[in-house]
């Protein structure tokens, strides 16, 4: 199955190694051989891409150490990929690496070149060692490459797919943290919004808003923007629908702490402030609710 | 399909019970309309819990109702509208200004109980 998904994926590849297949078995028969070769020249090699890495400084966000240890594993995945022509192992030994090296801030553009590097080091080898053998070599080089590009892909489409899913995971967890709808008294609800509002944030924030209204009958809302430096117009807008929808399901809407940025974009775009409730900072606003929803609070005692 | 009419005290209550025609509805504005002054009604209560959508007929339909009771001397109070709903009738431009709301039917209750006890 692995098999069908590499070769579409590197059919350009494929396409390449066609011509060979008419000798025979020849191309695995050469593949044997120079894994063999490989294998032979494993230290020497190694040390060459090493040194070929810190030249062309990559991977400067790990030490010389953890460099050499991650290229040995990656040259004997490398190895056993081309032996095996078998992509599973490599990829997921990829996606490992992937999840090591991203924390670390290893950038992609460093990912695929070590590996490239990986392979020209290692076609430099076939060329010394077949130098004399024109015929043979280029015979050797038609095996070598096309499975050298699919590695190179496969890690490199690895690399880009953690990267991915460890995006996509942080927007998750951002998304269901940045959201809380809390009630702080009987039908009082409070709404602090923190960061970045994105359109689809305010979707999210309006749905859970609208929603927590309705579970917990709630009858005034204040949400507070304190926490929010800037907001374009179409969020703008879709704050003010907010406080509208709100008022259909029978809510009164309080937003405290506009800053000045806010405020000017709320002026500019016309927003009919009769509608908009606006009190100055939360203290504020939730003294307001309180006086809306008929609560008087009183100190007891002196403070403690 | 009918929508009941129900007399409760000072109040009428009537409560949408799915998805109505566009007749329906104009039924439904011609009978508040007569009976709020017939059996001199306070205040008008409409439910729309059951509706899961709300088109813009349905919306401005609710407004001209909440502003003809309005010129028949008692007051609208829209109750139920879902979450969902309230969204899109907001993006649609159709806020019902002016037209009172509650969550339910005992809040638009309990709103104009308050009312008019302040009013006695």
């Amino acid at each position: 199955m692995a098999r069908r998904e590499d070769s579409t994926r590197g059919s350009g590849a494929r396409n390449n190694q066609a011509p060979d297949l008419a000798l025979s078995e020849a191309p695995s028969e050469l593949l044997r051989e120079l894994v063999a070769h490989l294998r032979q020249n494993r230290t020497q090699l190694r040390e060459e891409w090493v040194g070929r890495i810190s030249e062309t400084r990559l991977l400067t966000a790990m030490t010389k150490e953890e460099i050499f240890a991650e290229a040995t594993s990656v040259y004997d995945s490398y190895v056993e990929a081309l032996e095996t022509e078998t992509f599973e192992a490599l990829q997921a030994y990829a996606r490992n690496l992937s999840e090591r090296i991203i924390p670390r801030g290893v950038e992609t553009h460093e990912v695929v070149g070590i590996v490239l590097l990986l392979r020209d080091v290692l076609a430099r080898s076939l060329f010394a060692k077949y130098q004399t053998d024109f015929k043979k070599l280029n015979r050797i080089l038609d095996a070598y490459e096309p499975a050298a590009n699919r590695i190179a892909n496969t890690v490199a489409v690895g690399f880009v797919q953690e990267r991915e899913r460890v995006i996509r995971q942080q927007q998750e967890a951002i998304r269901e943290l940045s959201t809380p709808v809390l009630q702080v008294r009987e039908r009082l609800l409070i709404l602090p919004i923190i960061g970045v509002i994105d359109p689809q944030r305010a979707r999210q924030l309006t749905e859970q808003l609208l929603r927590g209204i309705r579970t917990n009958r709630a009858k005034v809302v204040v949400i507070d923007i304190t926490g929010v430096a800037a907001m374009d117009v179409t969020v703008a807008n879709h704050l003010v629908q907010t406080v509208e929808a709100s008022r259909l399901l029978g809510a009164t809407t309080i937003v405290t702490g506009l800053s000045p940025e806010i405020a000017q974009t709320l002026v500019t775009i016309g927003v009919d402030l009769g509608k908009m409730n606006t009190v100055g900072d939360l203290q504020g606003g939730i003294e307001q609710a309180e006086r809306l929803l008929g609560y008087k609070v009183m100190a007891v005692a002196e403070p403690r | 399909m009918e929508v009941p009419i129900l007399k409760q005290g000072d109040f009428l209550i009537a409560t949408f019970q799915a998805a109505l025609s566009d007749a329906d509805l104009e039924n439904l504005r011609r009978g508040l309309v007569l009976q709020v002054v017939k059996f001199r009604s306070r205040a008008v209560i409409v439910d729309v819990t059951a509706m899961d959508v709300m088109d813009s007929f349905a919306s401005r339909t609710l407004r001209e109702i909440a502003h003809m009771i309005r010129l028949r001397g008692a007051e609208t109070v829209i109750v139920g509208i879902q979450p969902e709903v309230a969204f899109a009738m907001v993006q649609l431009g159709l806020t019902l200004e002016g037209v009172a709301t509650a969550l339910d039917l005992e809040e638009g209750l309990a709103y104009l109980i308050e009312k008019f006890k302040n009013i006695e």
